[in-house]
């Protein structure tokens, strides 16, 4: 490589770069095909920052600015300071809760004056830098469950906290690190126990729930009646399916509606419900806080989303020519459902080109990380991974209705400077991490 | 330790692949299977505004436009840009109150939202729109738009012209969905059945609208607009000056009048009474107009030339003369002894001349009408010894179906009776197959069961006039810009040559007899100095059921013509009901039509006959009882419904009541103008709409 400054750009992953500089300038370009209006001037828009567009671009280079900053970073920076951003980043999140703005439903921004920051989105960075720093650990054994536990700590309390500011879908986020932990040892019994966890809970909503209950009770007597030689050496086996199988029934029967009537929020649980295209049978219940049902909203940003997506066809309407997306029938278009501009404009063909982008991206960030000898950088690479992978998935299969709709951005994409900073700084980080990699053992 | 975990990252790999693969597959479904998502954002992005043509103009035969567009206008709101309004102002222009104006508003944005402009006051009048229109500034959010109408130059030729209206849920379903819910389509008359050719072609503007149906431009720039294309103007044959004569000598009269060009079949007039001013049903008060004229007893709706049936009485003797002549049963020289009446069957049919000789022959019997005459050779001709008499009868039968009657002939406007000449199988059920052609003897005289429209009165004049041959009648010469894809006239332009079979000498006889009927029978009133003209009166006996009895009525005066003699062009048919003698009214009325088509313009001596026949109300006085029984019956149902007295407290006062009428009613002319009605319209000022 000839590059002029050998110090900065020594081991630093171009490919990566360049990725992340198409998934911008394609997030750019379809925050202009929303916004821009017939008869606008493009340059004032770019330069007066009066547009959306504009805006994002300002963001973009402030992002190039810090992440310069970063790459001209020692990377032992990271690993030193890791608990500390960790810690700093509770507080942070702490902070919402006597200072938060009231925006849009949601508890979690705070504001001065006209700059505001929505803590539970940078949080992110600092949980990945602070696993990654607990699990790199010489005296950390993962293998131990105190270990599991802490790590698991380090990634649910700011859920938790966020959860508490209203923002569920940010707080399902920090999930994603379980894919790390897998990643590094986490038995992987607990992912299939979590993966059964969540079809249990589908099935419960899909299926009525006294055949529910049978189907359980079937398939814990086939279990039984399989296994029937093993029971008669060791009675305990009998013991584990009974209780499997009381845990199940009671999940199905209380921990679900109780999760449905306590724990979420109407909106989040409607949405639920209209994802699935059924009635809420907990609407009465929820219904007592005296809000106005919002499902026919949920239904509408779906359905217009999909009519968006489904009108592009194999090859789109052509750039600027969507009229779902020019005519704002899919509300936060800009953020959340970004997708549908792409969907729209360029059809099958562009929204395949776009996610094989992101998929080379993933993949990019995996290779990555196993060839650090670092753990720290390795960790820190799968967290990377693991929001992006999160992000994308839950934004895209909720534009297309596969996922309830939980706002999320789509990274890189999606308008908002606090979520395109969190997610190039992360990059930059992981470049910083990579490019040292031949460094010694951290 | 972590060097075992390694296998995992393979694992995430293809968790990644297959949560992309899901994504892909969906993306797959939604974009190249499901067809409709296109459409779908269609819908929801463009608005085909719907371009109106002006509809074509229809001309009468001296190129003077009857029926043509003049502008009117819409009040319309955008509910959101209303702002800071003075509500009471604009309450006092419109001449509403408050309430009706909130009650509007409210319409407006339950009807097309917030965003978008709905009627607020459709076809402004005139005086409305003139005071709105100097202070439409001081309401924003209000507008007022132009909107085409359809103006009757002269408020004449209603029936024929007939009315637009908006397209009902009928009309949509058998257009199978070219027209849409608010487009106007002719519901009657030359409006109706030359639609295609008047409406022109829709055109259509491609806008896109946003999120809130607010319109914010063109779509494609155009690319897939189409033009409107006006509708194209008809030529008629009507005169609209006899058209006006015509109208006006039937006002205050029950009957119709029609006059056809034998040459082409041109219908030249056709007047129905009573009678409506066409410009009534377009404008401001057209539901109202509607409504009053729909309530009328006498039904000026009616289109009574085409619709009315009528016993043609003596009128039909010239054709079953010729009948009877072609059948060789008679020859012109047949002369009958008539003393005062018809003895040949059972019953004696009267004949109002008692004088030997005046039925000596064909010519002299048409002159004098003479009943016995025409009841004799009905009789024969049935009564034909090589067929029997009912192969007779179905023979006559057919021969009249020939001249047109019985059967619909073909106008060009919607609506044709056929009226009726019964066949042999309706007197079999009738008479329980004992009949013969002495039980319809008074067929021979144009009674019985044998009924008429004026229309085919007629057209069979002008099959005589023509000696056998005729074309369909009909208004309309031709359409600008005729293609040959323009069907619809190509019936009225073939020569029907249905009789010529008939010899010339049978027709001269009859023609002959009927111009002596003018010359020295019982229509000289209707001579014209210059003009040979051949005409039949009649006097058709009516009876009518009212309040279950049956009354007989005055009777029908009928009259048919044509001349000049030599050289046919005009044959009228006249029917004045409940009025007297042929003589009486209609042969004067046909005159003056036939003064004024052929020599262009009335003698002044004239113009005094024809004060004295529009001014006469020859109303029969029956329409009172019966528009009293259909408004107390109403007002009736009205306050069963509702419970609301207002309108039924009137009939139950003596002063308003209506005795049923008696067996010849005496007229009592005072009686018409105070004739109760449900809904009082002296108020509704028959407005015309000004260009």
């Amino acid at each position: 490589m000839s590059h002029k400054n050998p110090a900065i750009s020594r081991g630093v992953d171009w490919l990566m770069i360049w990725l992340y500089v198409a998934l911008v300038a394609i997030g750019i370009m379809s925050i202009f095909s929303v916004t821009y209006r017939e008869g606008e001037s493009v340059i004032d828009g770019f330069l007066k920052l009066r547009s959306d567009y504009g805006k994002q671009t300002f963001f973009f280079i402030l992002s190039l600015i810090i992440g310069l900053t970063i790459l001209l970073t020692d990377s032992k920076f990271f690993t030193a300071t890791a608990n500390i951003w960790y810690a700093m980043g509770i507080f942070l999140l702490l902070l919402v809760f006597p200072f938060h703005t009231e925006v849009k439903g949601t508890e979690s921004i705070i504001r001065f004056g006209s700059f505001q920051i929505q803590p539970a989105e940078i949080c992110k960075i600092f949980v990945a830098l602070a696993l990654a720093k607990y699990l790199s650990r010489v005296e950390t054994e993962f293998t131990k469950p105190r270990s599991q536990l802490i790590a698991v700590a380090i990634v649910v309390i700011p859920a938790l906290i966020t959860i508490a500011q209203k923002e569920t879908g940010l707080a399902l986020v920090f999930f994603a690190f379980f894919l790390v932990m897998f990643r590094e040892g986490l038995p992987a019994i607990y992912l299939i126990v979590g993966f059964s966890f969540a079809v249990l809970v589908v099935a419960t909503l899909l299926v009525e729930k006294n055949t529910l209950a049978i189907v359980l009770t079937v398939i814990a007597a086939i279990a039984v009646y399989l296994s029937r030689r093993q029971i008669k050496r060791n009675r305990q086996l009998l013991v584990t399916i009974a209780a499997i199988w009381l845990v199940c029934v009671s999940i199905q029967r209380f921990a679900v509606p109780f999760m449905f009537t306590h724990v979420l929020q109407k909106h989040q649980v409607e949405r639920i419900f209209s994802l699935i295209g059924r009635e809420n049978p907990y609407a009465a219940i929820n219904s007592v806080e005296g809000e106005v049902s919002t499902t026919k909203d949920t239904d509408y940003n779906v359905r217009q989303s999909k009519i968006a997506i489904g009108s592009g066809g194999v090859t789109g309407r052509g750039f600027l020519k969507g009229t779902q997306t020019r005519f704002d029938f899919v509300p936060e278009q800009r953020t959340d459902f970004i997708f549908c501009t792409i969907g729209e404009g360029f059809g099958f063909i562009g929204s395949f080109v776009f996610l094989a982008l992101y998929l080379f991206l993933l993949l990019r960030i995996v290779s990555v990380a196993e060839r650090q000898r670092s753990v720290f950088s390795r960790c820190y690479a799968y967290g990377v991974a693991s929001v992006f992978f999160f992000h994308i998935a839950i934004n895209i299969c909720m534009t297309i209705g596969l996922a309830p709709v939980i706002g999320i951005p789509l990274p890189f994409i999606s308008y908002g400077g606090t979520s395109l900073l969190t997610f190039s700084v992360m990059l930059a980080i992981l470049i910083r991490l990579d490019a040292d990699r031949q460094m010694v053992l951290r | 330790m972590p060097v075992f975990n390694q296998s995992r990252s393979t694992i995430i790999r293809l968790i990644f692949l297959g949560v992309f693969l899901i994504i892909i597959l969906q993306l797959f479904n939604l974009q190249v299977l499901s067809g409709n998502y296109r459409q779908l954002a269609m819908n929801n992005a463009v608005f085909k505004k719907v371009v109106y043509p002006n509809r074509g103009i229809i001309y009468d035969r001296k190129g003077k436009a009857i029926l043509n567009n003049t502008i009117m206008y819409d009040l319309v709101v955008t509910p959101n840009e209303v702002k800071n309004i003075d509500t009471a102002a604009l309450c006092t222009l419109l001449q509403i109150d408050t309430a009706e104006f909130i009650k509007r508003m409210v319409e407006a944005r339950i009807k097309n939202g917030r965003y978008r402009p709905s009627i607020y006051e459709d076809l402004l009048p005139p005086d409305i729109y003139a005071r709105l229109d100097e202070n439409i500034w001081k309401f924003p959010g209000f507008a007022l738009v132009e909107r085409p109408v359809r103006v009757y130059p002269f408020d004449a030729a209603a029936h024929i012209m007939g009315y637009v209206g908006e397209a009902d849920s009928n009309i949509i379903k058998r257009s199978k969905g070219f027209y849409m819910m608010g487009d106007y389509v002719g519901r009657s008359g030359l409006e109706a059945y030359y639609e295609g050719v008047l409406m022109g072609q829709r055109g259509v503007v491609n806008l896109l609208k946003d999120n809130r149906n607010r319109l914010v431009g063109s779509y494609e720039n155009g690319a897939f607009d189409t033009a409107a294309i006006p509708g194209r103007s008809l030529q008629t044959y009507i005169d609209i000056e006899v058209q006006q004569l015509a109208e006006k000598l039937m006002a205050g009269k029950v009957g119709a009048a029609v006059a056809i060009d034998p040459k082409t079949g041109g219908i030249i007039a056709m007047a129905s009474g009573p009678n409506y001013n066409p410009n009534d049903l377009t404008g401001p008060n057209k539901q109202k107009n509607y409504g009053r004229l729909v309530l009328d007893v006498a039904g000026p709706l009616l289109n009574r030339a085409l619709q009315g049936n009528y016993e043609p009485g003596s009128t039909f003797k010239p054709l079953g003369a010729l009948v009877a002549l072609d059948e060789g049963v008679i020859t012109s020289s047949f002369g009958l002894a008539c003393n005062g009446a018809y003895y040949g069957c059972a019953r004696p049919v009267k004949c109002t001349h008692k004088n030997p000789g005046h039925a000596a022959n064909l010519r002299i019997a048409m002159a004098n009408s003479c009943n016995s005459y025409y009841s004799h050779i009905y009789r024969l001709t049935v009564d034909n010894p090589k067929l029997g008499t009912r192969k007779g009868y179905q023979l006559w039968k057919e021969y009249l179906n020939t001249f047109g009657l019985g059967r619909k002939i073909g106008v060009d406007i919607p609506g044709e009776d056929k009226g009726l000449v019964p066949d042999t199988s309706v007197y079999n059920r009738v008479y329980r197959n004992s009949w013969n052609s002495c039980t319809n003897l008074t067929l021979g005289i144009g009674q019985d069961m044998m009924q008429a429209t004026p229309l085919q009165l007629a057209n069979a004049m002008c099959i005589v006039a023509n000696k056998g041959s005729y074309y369909l009648p009909h208004f309309v010469k031709s359409i600008d810009n005729e293609q040959a894809s323009d069907t619809l006239l190509k019936k009225f332009r073939v020569k029907q040559e249905v009789l010529t079979h008939i010899p010339d000498e049978a027709y001269e006889a009859v023609i002959g007899g009927m111009q002596d009927v003018v010359d020295h029978g019982t229509a000289r009133v209707v001579q014209i100095p210059g003009i040979n003209i051949c005409a039949k009166t009649g006097t058709a006996e009516k009876y009518r059921i009212i309040d279950r009895k049956r009354i007989k009525l005055k009777d029908n005066s009928m009259f048919v013509c044509f001349a000049p003699r030599e050289d046919p062009k005009i044959a009228i048919a006249v029917v004045v009901e409940n009025s007297g003698f042929g003589t009486t009214w209609a042969a004067p009325i046909a005159s003056l039509m036939m003064e004024k088509y052929l020599n262009d313009t009335l003698r002044t001596e004239r113009l005094k006959e024809v004060e004295r026949i529009a001014s006469a109300n020859l109303m029969p006085s029956y329409l009172i009882r019966l528009q009293f029984i259909e408004d107390s019956t109403r007002a009736f149902k009205w306050f069963e419904m509702t419970k609301d007295s207002s309108y039924i407290k009137k009939y139950i006062n003596r002063e308003y009541y209506v005795p049923p009428v008696k067996d010849e009613p005496d007229r009592k002319r005072s009686a018409l103008n105070t004739r109760p009605t449900l809904f009082d319209d002296r108020k509704n000022s028959l407005k015309r709409p000004t260009a």
